[in-house]
C-alpha cells in the first residue's frame, strides 16, 4: 500500500508501477466527463474533430459537479464522483483514443474498461462517493468549461487540482480489480447468509 | 392563514438544512460505523465521509454535488387556511434554493434530455399530500440522490415465496448494488399493497429516524436481522470492503392482494438527507430535524 503524489501529465511508465490498494494524491489538470461527455468526445473523434483539450496523460473525473458563477468566473461548490459503471460502454475507447492515464470515480468499472486499462496503461482511482466538499477543497481553479449545452452536470469541466485524494487505486494496469476481489468474497458469503436467514 | 411566502421561505430553509447538514441520528450512525470499522480502506472511506459532513456543515455547502430530486411530504391539517398556496410556494422554493444555496439542476426532460436548470419540471418537485386532523402544516423535504435510486428495485413475488422470498430479494438487491449506491446505505423496504404502494411506502420509510426501532416488535426484529445479514456481506463502505454496508433497514407494509406479494427496496446513500418543519396557525415555525438558531 504505497502512497504516490503524482502530477499530470502522468507517464505510462509511472502509471504501470501503481498497484491496487495504493493511494494517490493527484495534482495538475483533470477533466470531468459523464455519459453525455463521453458520447460527445467519441463522436468528435469519429467525425475527425479535435477535442477542446488534449487529454494525453490527464485524468478523467466521473463527476457532475455543482458549480456557481461569480463575477464571470466559476467556483466549485461540490464535486464528488458519480457512479462509474454508467461510463463502461465508452471507457475502453476513451482510454485507447485519448490516452488518459487515470480515471477517477466511484463504484468501479467492468471487464471492458479493466482490459483497456491493462492494455493501454491507465488506472482507476476511487474517491469516496459523496465526499463532494472534500473534493471541492482540492480543486484550486476552474480552467474552463466546454460543451455547457449538455447542462451543468454533463458539461466538460477543466479543473486544476492540488493533492486531490486520497484516491484508492482500485483497478491497476495488471488486471487487478479491487471491486471484483470484494465482489467475489461477497458472492462466497451468499449461501451462508441465505442459510442464516432461513431462505429456502 | 398560511401564506405562500411563509411556506416558500420555510421550504427554502428546509432544503438548505437538508443538503448541508445531516440529522443527528444519521451522523450518530456514521460515527458508530467509523468506530466499529476494522477494515483499513473501509475506515478511510468513513473518515472521508465524516470529514466531508463536518466541512459541509461548517461552510454551509451541500455535502454532495448530487443535491437530488426534490421530494416534499406535506401533512396538511384539515383546518389550515391557505393550502391552495402550498404547491406554487414549494415550486418557487425549489427555484430559489437552486440559485441561493445553490443546488445542482437535476430536472431533465426524459424525451428531449433538456435540463430545465432550476429543479422544477413536470411533477418535479414531487409533492406527497396527507390530510391530517388539526391546524398545523408539516413539511418534510427529502432530496433524493440518483446513484442510490438507480439500484432500488421492485419484485412482484409469488405469495408462495412469502417471507423467505422477501428476505432473499432484499439481500440480493444489496449484493447486486455492491458499491454503486455509496454504502453504507439505508434500506427502505416495504411489502404488500401493490407495485406503487410498496414503492411509496419503502421510500417514505427512509424518513424515519435511524435510531428509532420499528414500533412493531416483529418488524423491529426483521429489520435487525436484515441489517446484520447485509453487513455480513463484507461489501463495506463504498464497496471497498468492511463491516458496515447498511446503516439501518426500515420496514413498512400494506395488506396485499391474495395473488400478489410485491416487495419494494428503495436504497438511500449514506447522505440520508431529510428536514422537517411545522408551521403553526399562529405563524410560529418549529424545525423538527435540525437545530435552527
Amino acid at each position: 500500500m504505497a502512497v504516490y503524489r503524482l502530477s499530470t501529465p502522468i507517464s505510462e511508465e509511472i502509471v504501470r508501477k501503481l498497484q491496487v490498494n495504493d493511494k494517490v494524491y493527484l495534482s495538475g489538470t483533470i477533466v470531468t466527463a459523464r455519459d453525455a461527455g463521453h458520447r460527445r468526445a467519441l463522436r468528435f473523434h469519429n467525425e475527425g474533430r479535435q477535442l477542446p483539450i488534449n487529454l494525453d496523460g490527464l485524468a478523467v473525473f466521473h463527476c457532475g459537479p455543482l458549480m456557481r458563477q461569480e463575477n464571470k468566473s466559476w467556483r466549485v461548490v461540490a464535486a464528488g464522483p458519480t457512479t462509474s459503471s454508467r461510463m463502461e460502454p465508452f471507457e475502453d475507447q476513451f482510454i485507447k483514443l485519448f490516452k488518459i492515464r487515470m480515471i477517477i470515480g466511484k463504484g468501479g468499472m467492468g471487464k471492458k474498461a479493466v482490459n483497456a486499462m491493462k492494455k493501454y496503461g491507465a488506472v482507476y482511482g476511487a474517491f469516496t462517493g459523496g465526499a463532494a466538499v472534500l473534493a471541492a477543497k482540492a480543486i484550486k481553479r476552474v480552467k474552463g468549461v466546454e460543451w455547457s449545452d449538455l447542462g451543468m452536470p454533463e458539461a466538460m469541466w477543466i479543473l486544476e487540482v492540488e493533492d486531490f485524494g486520497p484516491l484508492t487505486v482500485a483497478i491497476d494496469t495488471h488486471g487487478n480489480n479491487l471491486f471484483e476481489i470484494i465482489q467475489t468474497k461477497v458472492d462466497k458469503t451468499k449461501e451462508q447468509i441465505y442459510k442464516k436467514l432461513g431462505i429456502k | 392563514m398560511v401564506t405562500g411566502k411563509t411556506v416558500e421561505n420555510v421550504a427554502v430553509k428546509l432544503i438548505q438544512l437538508a443538503v448541508t447538514e445531516l440529522p443527528q441520528d444519521v451522523k450518530e450512525a456514521l460515527h458508530k460505523a467509523y468506530n466499529e470499522e476494522t477494515n483499513k480502506i473501509g475506515k478511510a472511506q468513513l473518515k472521508a465521509i465524516l470529514d466531508n459532513v463536518n466541512l459541509a456543515e461548517k461552510t454551509c455547502a451541500p455535502m454532495c454535488q448530487d443535491t437530488g430530486v426534490i421530494i416534499f411530504h406535506v401533512k396538511a391539517g384539515s383546518k389550515v387556511d391557505g393550502l391552495d398556496n402550498v404547491e406554487t410556494a414549494l415550486r418557487n422554493a425549489a427555484v430559489r434554493a437552486t440559485k441561493e444555496i445553490p443546488l445542482r439542476p437535476n430536472a431533465v426532460n426524459p424525451f428531449t434530455q433538456k435540463n430545465t436548470g432550476n429543479n422544477t419540471g413536470r411533477f418535479i418537485p414531487y409533492i406527497h399530500w396527507e390530510i391530517v386532523v388539526g391546524e398545523t402544516l408539516e413539511i418534510t423535504v427529502m432530496p433524493k440522490g440518483g446513484g442510490s435510486e438507480n439500484v432500488s428495485a421492485l419484485a412482484m413475488l409469488s405469495p408462495n415465496q412469502g417471507i423467505s422470498g422477501f428476505k432473499k430479494f432484499v439481500i440480493d438487491t444489496v449484493i447486486k448494488a455492491g458499491a454503486k449506491p455509496c454504502p453504507p446505505t439505508v434500506l427502505g423496504v416495504a411489502v404488500g399493497g401493490g407495485a406503487e404502494i410498496a414503492m411509496n411506502l419503502a421510500k417514505a420509510a427512509l424518513l424515519k429516524p435511524l435510531n428509532q426501532p420499528n414500533p412493531n416488535p416483529e418488524l423491529a426484529k426483521l429489520e435487525q436481522e436484515l441489517r446484520e445479514a447485509a453487513n455480513s456481506t463484507g461489501i463495506g463502505p463504498m464497496g471497498l470492503g468492511g463491516k458496515t454496508t447498511v446503516l439501518a433497514v426500515k420496514i413498512d407494509y400494506a395488506h396485499r392482494h391474495p395473488a400478489s406479494y410485491p416487495v419494494a427496496v428503495v436504497v438511500q446513500c449514506w447522505a440520508a438527507r431529510r428536514a422537517t418543519a411545522r408551521i403553526y396557525s399562529d405563524g410560529t415555525i418549529e424545525y423538527l430535524t435540525h437545530k435552527v438558531a
